[in-house]
């Protein structure tokens, strides 16, 4: 994973709202992910049309932060929802 | 109605279901001999219509049920079935659809994929024609699995390989990992057989040996840390030879539901071999007052109705108890533990039934009679000539 990364969900994952239980839901084969706000929106910005870094300096401007500060969890975050298979790159 | 706190004393309260099971059908062409539908079968003449599944998925997308499976039998026996996802999708639905995969046409394919289903489990039995057609009791079927798998990949559904192991074919496991990457499946879920309904009949033909299983263990666990990030590995594990139970659906009616084809409701799929309990149906009440209020529901859910060994036990909200349905089988008591925990008087009457029938000769039982299509036989045949030689 690096910069031009292009994070993107693959076919059999989705992001649905949860409309019981409240907040988003990222739901895959045997799988569902209950979302923090973070997450819904690291994800919602995954759609194989922006790269990484675009999506880690997208994401500081709606947080009001440095991406240097943010890039850390972003990257930890989807690394390990590439190895469950939730994300591509 | 009353809430789920007040239904249920001190106990956690019940959150709402993540998953249902929907068995539209019982009837299926293959026969396989770890089957682990009941004996007695729903007929088609007691199925649920169309609207009422409908209504079924509405009320359970209210409740709070975020993925359904469409299961069986073979659910593509249902002419309705793209109908049936086009529902799921409207309601917010996740539709997972579990097939053998034979007898399914191209356009039908187009036609459930256009409708929006979301993801695609497809059996395999063997990663040979030979095994497959004979474990399935259907010559042919191997080719038309993978003649589906290809045109599922066509139009872009996302498979999993499902493959259920047993004594025959638990040495095949690294050919079925392999098989999964050449279809292009990004998961594999291999389930242990489990002995229930028809599968117990044949528990003796099906039953690994303890080395099998930890052979099996590791290859699965090689091939998980390998092929992290590019194909996902389920699997379900056998209990006869474990420490500790299964937590059998993480719970008695914590996360997840089953209706039947007829629409009886369980909270798991075997749990009408338990036959003492009345099971509600979804033609009298609706799922919401099913699942808080139904008594069958509220038998064994939390820890409150644990006997000892469970109550005092420490994983008490880690296996949830272990099966029932299993507790009931070999011990007799359907709220005793499950026999597979160590700390059960009855496991190791449990663990001498699973090394005698590891021992046994292996002669399948099948539905609808013991004979199989002469050509499948003769291969079967010539394959175990094979491996005794």
């Amino acid at each position: 994973m690096d910069d031009a990364s292009m994070p993107r969900l693959p076919a059999g994952v989705r992001l649905q709202e949860d409309k019981v239980r409240g907040g988003w839901t990222l739901l895959g084969p045997e799988r569902v992910f209950q979302l923090d706000e973070i997450a819904v929106e690291i994800l919602k910005r995954c759609t194989g049309e922006a790269s990484l870094a675009a999506i880690e300096k997208d994401l500081a401007k709606t947080f009001d932060a440095e991406v240097d500060e943010i890039c850390g969890d972003v990257r930890e975050f989807l690394t390990g929802m590439v190895e469950k298979g939730m994300v591509v790159l | 109605m009353s809430s789920p706190q007040e239904a249920h004393g001190s106990e956690r309260a019940i959150g709402p279901p993540l998953g249902l099971l929907a068995e539209l059908t019982h009837r299926c062409p293959l026969r396989c001999p770890y089957c682990s539908n009941p004996l007695e079968l729903d007929r088609k003449s007691s199925e649920l219509s169309t609207e009422t599944w409908k209504r079924v998925l509405s009320e359970a997308a209210d409740l709070g049920v975020l993925q359904v499976h469409l299961s069986g039998g073979e659910p593509t026996a249902r002419p309705d079935l793209e109908e049936i996802v086009r529902h799921c999708r409207a309601a917010g639905l996740y539709s997972n659809l579990i097939t053998a995969g034979v007898n399914l046409p191209n356009d039908r394919l187009a036609g459930l994929a256009e409708a929006g289903l979301d993801h695609v489990q497809l059996s395999v039995q063997a990663p040979d024609p030979e095994t497959n057609d004979a474990v399935s009791g259907l010559a042919g079927s191997f080719e038309q699995k993978m003649a589906t798998a290809a045109a599922m990949r066509t139009l872009g559904l996302p498979i999993t390989l499902n493959t259920v192991v047993h004594r025959r074919t638990i040495g095949d496991i690294e050919r079925m990992i392999q098989m999964a990457l050449d279809i292009g499946a990004r998961r594999l879920e291999i389930a242990h057989a489990q002995y229930y309904g028809w599968a117990l009949k044949n528990r003796r033909s099906l039953m690994p040996s303890r080395a099998q299983v930890e052979a099996a263990a590791m290859v699965v666990e090689k091939a998980r840390a390998e092929l992290k990030g590019r194909l996902v590995i389920d699997s379900v594990v056998p209990d006869y030879y474990a420490r500790y139970p299964k937590p059998c659906m993480g719970g008695w009616a914590r996360q997840s539901l089953n209706v039947t084809p007829s629409g009886k409701v369980l909270p798991c799929h075997a749990a009408e071999t338990l036959t003492d309990i009345d099971f509600p149906s979804v033609r009298e009440a609706s799922l919401r007052n099913i699942w808080f209020d139904a008594p069958a529901f509220n038998l064994f859910r939390g820890t409150g109705w644990m006997p000892e060994p469970c109550r005092s036990c420490e994983r008490r909200e880690l296996d949830w108890g272990g099966c029932r349905c299993q507790a009931l089988a070999i011990t007799g008591d359907a709220a005793a533990a499950d026999p597979a925990c160590s700390k059960s008087d009855w496991h190791e009457r449990m663990v001498t039934i699973a090394e005698t029938d590891a021992r046994a000769r292996e002669d399948y039982i099948y539905r609808g009679g013991r004979s199989i299509p002469r050509n499948v036989a003769r291969k079967a045949w010539h394959r175990s000539d094979i491996t005794n030689s």
